[in-house]
């Protein structure tokens, strides 16, 4: 594990961004992605639970939950305003990103 | 014919749609997992609907799931569906068309029902499409209104008559293939199809089989040839190059069925406004812990008056056949051990009904996720899943509903943990026992000056329950059930109106298999107890009247010590001597085990004072005056020592045949007597040597 690249445990409430991989056991990567968590895939921070474990994402239109430890395998990029690319996967990710349209 | 479909998208509602009639609830041969199915009127031709459990995918790691696949196709015994009918959720058709893509890749005979239509109807996905696209027939309905029902039934008449597979095109890479076809090779002859179902078959091999998986019934030729592809496929990612294409070719699709394709539909928005606040750090706790009262009063005390009614009709019951039968043994038996049965088993209605009406509401409304998600955290911790909350709390009312409400777990393990654990929760059975012993033994003073050492003891037995069942999950769930890591993985499905048909319905299903299955071994194990204190028969036993019926001590028969049960407490004695019990708590231990509560009635019988309850006073003043060597022989520490024993061990047949039932074996029902009884020896025996050694006397 890379702990330079940002991932889904990284994000801010409210934040988006596009999964780069998935990583973790294989039975729970292999779920995850035929959930439609696979490359590519918008995913927004919808909640965290109030004792701040786990936490609520939102794919593909529908809500799913994952603990934090398994979010931490799942590598992210910042979602750009439009097609999902692979975005610059540095620093800390930015609260100012693109926020849900439709 | 097969139901299924992704979890929350109303299979249950449109199961009970399409077959009308009562459900039959049976088992899939050779595994644990309960079948389901009802009988679907085709204008005269009856068929057979199987309701599979719900499923994202039909890849699989264990026998259960498995079973889909396994009746999709016909392999290994499963009778091969004629026709499978896919439920999908309007809502939220990207995920959904997963499984689609899977069963239309294996050439399952497909009729697809687009569900909950009406949630969708600002941005609704056109069956007319689906059909088009994908080459099955789709039919749009809503299923809690009946809406569509009708069009469904005559889908699925036609494809019968002249079944349709459907058609996709997925892109997977040339070297995903090649394994494939590797595989492919391999597959047994029962398997094979034709090239285009056998390559589709070995991706699902390729995508299921695992060094670790639990599979049943998997080729070793198919095992090899995969874990050949694994080898030579080091650096590849096999699952990415799997899945990744059919979520291209989803979200190349979706623009056509729908008018758009929305991130954040409507209905997720609106959940989401009712989870800002049932999810809130403040309110969303208050909610849930007041949701939480009512579920736990409703068992406790909402409970009592039916229970009173069932236990007061027994005796009534009793009461006639005491009269108009002549005494003797048939009139024993009847009385005491088929009546008395009988109300031990249903007893517990009250409580099941009660419970699984909220757990329907709660899981129906998509309250049962917020649950797992609020709980999770703190259950993590010792192995149980979120789910596990409510069980759990019903097991302080009552073991026997809360092992059946374990069901709303998916994983098998989850429940087998819970189910384990359950039986140490302070269940009311357990009051009088605490009551009688603390009333009796204990000085009614108080500590520091305010608080009753009574009531004192009272919370820390509850505390102690809490504690012991907690540090028992923690072992057993690294132990004896001890399963891979489990990521949890849960989904939060927005917020609807419960149905109360589809929650009754469950719950008289639910009901009349407790009756059925565990009632029959409840019932025999009553008799058995009673057979233990009613013989052997003395000459002429005079008849006492007006025995109440729901204990299995009989009136007259032996006096207690010439009985089995007796005699078995006067030999069981030195066993349980280091504890600081003699054999009249022995007899009582065993009578406890039709019922905690028995063990009141059973002491009464003992000392002679006839049928009593735990307020008696002089119950209590017998136990006091109980000397041993001019000494009292009950002193406080034994006192302790019996709660902490009734605290642990396993005195309950009911939950038994509980466990019995759910898990399909005698296996974990005789662990979890061995457990307990080991378990609540050894803390029994601390509790009484170490106390004598700290000087608490004998």
């Amino acid at each position: 594990m890379e702990p330079s690249r940002p991932s889904l445990a990284d994000l801010a409430i409210r934040d988006v961004a596009v999964i780069e991989h998935v990583g973790g056991e294989r039975a729970f990567r292999r779920r995850l992605m035929e959930l439609g968590l696979v490359p590519g895939t918008r995913v927004e921070l919808v909640g965290i639970a109030p004792l701040g474990d786990p936490l609520e994402l939102l794919v593909r239109g529908s809500s799913l939950s994952i603990r934090k430890t398994d979010a931490s395998v799942i590598r992210v990029g910042l979602a750009p305003m439009a097609a999902p690319e692979k975005a610059a996967g540095g620093a800390g990710l930015e609260p100012a990103a693109a926020r849900g349209e439709s | 014919m097969l139901l299924l479909g992704n979890p929350n998208v109303g299979k249950t509602s449109l199961f009970n749609r399409l077959t009308g009639e009562r459900a039959h609830i049976g088992n899939y041969p050779g595994i644990t997992v309960e079948e389901r199915w009802g009988r679907l009127d085709l204008g005269g031709t009856p068929a057979r609907l199987v309701d599979l459990p719900g499923a994202y995918s039909l890849s699989a790691r264990s026998p259960e799931e498995q079973i889909a696949l396994h009746s999709a196709l016909g392999l290994d015994g499963q009778p091969r569906a004629d026709l499978a009918v896919l439920v999908l959720d309007a809502g939220q058709l990207a995920r959904n068309l997963y499984l689609l893509l899977e069963l239309v890749e294996l050439e399952v005979p497909l009729v697809v029902a687009v569900n909950m239509i009406d949630e969708a109807r600002d941005n609704p996905p056109s069956p007319a499409a689906i059909t088009q696209h994908f080459g099955v027939r789709a039919v749009a309905t809503d299923a809690r209104h009946g809406t569509g029902i009708a069009e469904l039934t005559r889908a699925i008449g036609d494809e019968l008559r002249r079944p349709t597979t459907g058609r996709v095109s997925i892109a997977y890479p040339p070297a995903l293939l090649d394994d494939a076809r590797h595989v492919a090779g391999a597959l047994p002859a029962a398997w094979r199809k034709d090239a285009a179902r056998d390559l589709s078959l070995a991706l699902w091999a390729l995508g299921s089989v695992d060094d670790d998986d639990e599979l049943v019934h998997v080729p070793a030729g198919v095992r090899t040839a995969c874990a050949e592809v694994r080898t030579r496929a080091a650096g590849r990612d096999l699952d990415e190059e799997r899945i990744v294409p059919r979520y291209a070719a989803i979200d190349a699709a979706l623009p056509k069925l729908h008018a758009r394709v929305e991130r954040h539909p409507p209905k997720r928005k609106a959940s989401e406004r009712v989870d800002r606040v049932l999810l809130h750090p403040v309110a969303g706790f208050a909610v849930f812990l007041v949701l939480m009262l009512i579920v736990f009063q409703a068992l406790f005390s909402w409970s009592d008056p039916a229970i009173s009614l069932i236990e007061d009709g027994m005796a009534a019951l009793s009461d006639i056949l005491t009269g108009v039968m002549p005494a003797g043994l048939l009139r024993d038996l009847l009385v005491e051990g088929v009546i008395g049965g009988v109300g031990n088993v249903i007893v517990f209605l009250p409580q099941i009904v009660l419970l699984f009406l909220f757990i329907g509401l709660l899981e129906d409304s998509g309250y049962m996720s917020r649950v797992a998600f609020l709980m999770d955290r703190v259950l993590k911790g010792i192995g149980l899943h979120g789910r596990a909350f409510v069980p759990m709390l019903s097991g302080f009312a009552c073991a026997v509903p809360a092992v059946l409400a374990t069901r709303t777990m998916e994983r098998q393990r989850d429940r087998l943990l819970t189910m384990l654990v359950i039986p140490l929760m302070t269940c009311s059975a357990r009051l009088p026992v605490y009551t009688l012993v603390i009333a009796a033994l204990f000085p009614p003073s108080k500590v520091f000056g305010w608080m009753p050492v009574q009531g004192l003891l009272m919370v820390g037995m509850y505390v102690f329950s809490i504690v012991t069942t907690l540090l028992v999950a923690l072992v057993l769930g690294r132990t004896v059930v001890k399963a891979h890591r489990l990521p949890l993985i849960l989904e939060l499905p927005p917020y609807r109106m419960p149905s109360l048909g589809v929650t009754l319905r469950t719950l008289v299903e639910r009901a009349s298999v407790f009756l059925r299955e565990a009632g029959t071994v409840i019932l025999a194990c009553t008799i058995v107890l009673w057979a233990l204190l009613a013989f052997p028969r003395e000459p002429a036993p005079a008849p006492a009247p007006g025995t109440a019926a729901a204990e299995v001590v009989p009136a007259p028969a032996p006096a207690i010590e010439d009985s089995y049960a007796g005699r078995l407490g006067k030999a069981i004695e030195p066993v349980f001597a280091p504890l600081g019990f003699d054999w009249k708590l022995d007899v009582g231990i065993i009578g406890a085990f039709a019922a905690r509560e028995v063990f009141v009635s059973t002491l009464g019988l003992v000392y002679g004072v006839g049928d009593t309850d735990e307020n008696a006073e002089p119950l209590r003043d017998k136990i006091r005056a109980e000397t041993a060597d001019g000494k009292p022989r009950y002193t406080p520490l034994v006192g302790l020592s019996l709660m902490v024993f009734f605290a642990i061990a396993c005195q309950c047949m009911s939950t038994l045949a509980v466990v019995k039932r759910e898990t399909k074996s005698y296996r974990w029902p005789a662990f979890l007597f061995a457990y307990m009884s080991v378990l609540a020896y050894a803390a029994s025996f601390i509790v009484y040597q170490g106390g004598k050694i700290l000087g608490f006397g004998p």
